[in-house]
């Protein structure tokens, strides 16, 4: 190594490192390091605009989606008056229930006009124009309590009934008084009113259980609609879902990777599960329509047909994650077990499914997860035109009863005109997601606690 | 080759197996040419040979786990107390409950030692209850030289071992379906010193009651251990005979190349 000539004397204490040390960075290597901070660069600058993305995406679901978890309900007593309600006076539930919701009208205006005085609001509105402000609901409301609780008939109660649908969107910002114009169910007079009462607080939104339990309402009544039945419809679809891909999917999927000799036969059945994967889901649905509804008569619009439509659409997920799973088992535990006198059946049954199982449970969880929110195969069985207005009555009924999905029932609401309706359309998005988050949690969690084993 | 100890005592005992003008085929690779071996039964034989020469191959061959290769042809005789075993008669499963295998990379299942050593018992319906099956278990774990060891804790699962004693839960599962033919491959090369010598001790209590065949690349292990060794190379069985002779004395000019560490 030839010595490099210093260019001058050195002030005490300093030591000018020397051309060609180490500690001096030539030329190449400072092109390389900055080549590969401008990668790191671009990295970061892809994660961040996903992450902006994401950001924007959730902050659009809250904010359109939050309101609908809250309702606006108005305060009032009223008095159950016996000659009204049951004029024999005893109490007799057949008879109770022949009072029809008409029946139950005039009380209600009765109320309000009591709570007007109370409250000592000036208005010019009459008993009948005063009960636009509750929901059409209302008498239905109150008829179902008094049934239920007949020995309230003589009594005045307290009820909290559902505000309309104006008086909500006003509470929450959607209604004004300037797009009350042409509107037939609220003036400006009612607004006042709706202030003086907010004030004084009779009026209040309140927490939406009925949105989360309740049913789906008709296009008049936005306030009264939930997405309970919808979620009862996936559930029930989820159900047929888990029961017929797991096994069948994790059955094929042994065979293909024990059992199964390794010609060109097997090659294209390989080939083509990986391209069902990959199939547009709304084919299924065509093919759902065509045998299971046209074919073998299913009724339409039931949560066992959507359920056996995507049971199609989810087989190949599953077979091709639990392939993976029981290719990752190693072969020396599969050659242990036949040293010992197993059978492969045996070695597959006893000692490389069980490795296997983390693996292909969160297979068919992600699996699941991707079945919950498809809608385009259920358009064709009908299930998304559908309103879910009722319960199912038992098991057997909410498998073939007509129903909905959820992201059918978003579909619906979104479609609807009233803009209550898309309000809601937003919130059972967000509940739509937070199951997908739990599901994919456990999925996660599922990995987690049982990885490698051996 | 100073430090090889040679086996002294030479018993002739009746043949095990005989294998005649085997032939292993790996797709287009011929990888045993005509291998004609006797192995006697309660003794220890060795295989030996470099890397590649077919020595695995053919301890597999003798329980068949060749089958389990595609692509793998075998053809000639194995006869094994005079039934060949690979007529068509003859299930696998039934062959390797009678002929154990040892492993090279000890590997044992993701269980409790308990069930590792019982699995096998179990599946071949050797216990009728719970009593038999813990005896056979204890049975198998003292033969394998282990008991000792894991006896308080036979619900602990058997990953958690260290090497050697993996390798020797492994030995315990192999005898446990009491095989009469003991197959090892190299059980004590990935091993430290102190749990070969542990292996090697325990190889020498089994050939008491079982016929042990075992592949290894150490010829002073093969010195010390058998009693009987055969020489591969190339796919080809070149000698076969007394430990002692084959290490001092050999006939065949390339087993003395292998053995003055000329080749391999």
């Amino acid at each position: 190594m030839t010595d490099i000539p210093q260019t001058g004397p050195l002030p005490d204490g300093q030591t000018d490192p020397r051309p060609g040390s180490l500690l001096v960075t030539d030329d190449r290597t400072k092109r390389r390091n900055r080549a590969e901070a401008r990668f790191k660069a671009y990295g970061i600058a892809a994660l961040a605009i996903g992450m902006a993305f994401l950001a924007a995406l959730l902050w659009a679901i809250l904010s359109n989606g939050l309101t609908a978890f809250t309702q606006t309900y108005v305060q009032l007593d009223v008095p159950l008056l016996e000659e009204k309600l049951d004029k024999d006076g005893d109490r007799d539930p057949a008879k109770l229930a022949k009072v029809s919701t008409f029946g139950y009208a005039p009380l209600i205006e009765q109320a309000l006009v009591e709570q007007v005085e109370a409250t000592g609001v000036e208005t010019e509105l009459a008993p009948k124009a005063l009960s636009k402000v509750l929901s059409g609901s209302a008498a239905a409301q109150l008829r179902d309590r008094v049934l239920a609780n007949p020995e309230l008939i003589g009594q005045t109660v307290s009820v909290e009934l559902l505000a309309s649908s104006r008086v909500d969107g006003y509470l929450k910002g959607r209604v004004s008084r300037a797009s009350l114009a042409r509107d037939k169910n609220l003036d400006a007079e009612h607004l006042d009113l709706i202030d003086a009462w907010r004030e004084a607080g009779i009026v209040e939104k309140r927490f939406n259980w009925s949105f989360i339990t309740g049913a789906d309402a008709s296009d008049s009544r936005p306030e009264q609609a939930g997405i309970g039945v919808a979620m009862l419809g996936s559930l029930f679809m989820m159900l047929v879902v888990l029961v017929l891909s797991l096994p069948i999917g994790v059955a094929a999927s042994i065979y293909l990777e024990e059992f199964a000799p390794k010609n060109r036969f097997t090659d294209l059945i390989e080939v083509n599960i990986s391209n069902l994967a990959a199939v547009p889901s709304i084919v299924f649905g065509i093919l759902g329509l065509a045998v299971f509804i046209q074919f073998m008569h299913l009724p339409q619009s039931a949560p066992l047909v959507g359920g056996l439509v995507l049971t199609l659409m989810t087989l190949p997920t599953i077979i091709i994650s639990t392939r993976a799973s029981l290719k990752a088992v190693p072969p020396s535990i599969r050659d242990a077990a036949l040293g010992v006198g197993a059978s492969k059946m045996q070695a597959v049954m006893h000692h490389v499914l069980p490795l296997a199982m983390p693996g292909i449970l969160t297979g068919t969880i992600l699996g699941l997860a991707q079945a919950l929110g498809e809608t385009a195969p259920l358009l064709l069985i009908g299930m998304v035109g559908y309103i879910a207005t009722n319960y199912p009555e038992g098991v057997a009924e909410g498998f073939l009863s007509p129903n909905s999905a959820m992201p059918a029932q978003i579909y619906e609401w979104a479609k609807r005109a009233d803009p209550a309706f898309y309000e809601r359309a937003w919130g059972g998005i967000i509940v739509l997601l937070v199951f997908l988050l739990a599901m994919n949690l456990i999925a996660v969690l599922l990995r987690r606690r049982f990885e490698r084993r051996w | 080759m100073n430090d090889m100890r040679t086996m002294d005592n030479t018993v002739l005992n009746e043949t095990k197996i005989t294998a005649r003008d085997v032939h292993v085929h790996y797709g287009t690779t011929h990888a045993i040419k005509g291998v004609d071996v006797d192995i006697a039964d309660r003794t220890v034989t060795a295989f030996i040979g470099p890397s590649g020469c077919g020595k695995s191959t053919f301890l597999r061959c003798l329980n068949r786990m060749n089958d389990t290769i595609p692509g793998a042809v075998v053809t000639g005789k194995i006869k094994i107390d005079e039934a060949d075993i690979y007529d068509s008669r003859v299930d696998p499963v039934q062959l390797r409950a009678k002929v154990g295998m040892v492993f090279q990379k000890p590997n044992p299942f993701p269980k409790s030692i308990y069930d590792n050593v019982a699995y096998g018992p179990k599946i071949h319906g050797l216990a009728k209850n719970k009593a038999e099956l813990d005896e056979i278990v204890e049975k198998a774990l003292r033969r394998g030289a282990i008991w000792d060891e894991v006896k308080d804790r036979l619900h602990a699962p058997g990953t958690g071992l260290s090497g050697g004693q993996q390798q020797r839960l492994c030995i315990a599962r192999a005898v446990a379906t009491e095989p009469e033919v003991l197959l090892m491959d190299e059980p004590c090369s990935a091993l430290d010193p102190i749990a070969t010598a542990q292996v090697e001790e325990l190889i020498d209590e089994l050939r008491q009651n079982f016929s042990v065949v075992i592949v290894t690349h150490s010829m002073q292990q093969a010195a010390r251990v058998s009693q009987r060794t055969a020489f591969f190379h190339l796919g080809n069985l070149v000698e076969y005979g007394e430990t002692g002779k084959i290490f001092t004395n050999p006939e065949d000019s390339r087993t003395e190349s292998y053995i003055s560490g000329r080749i391999g």
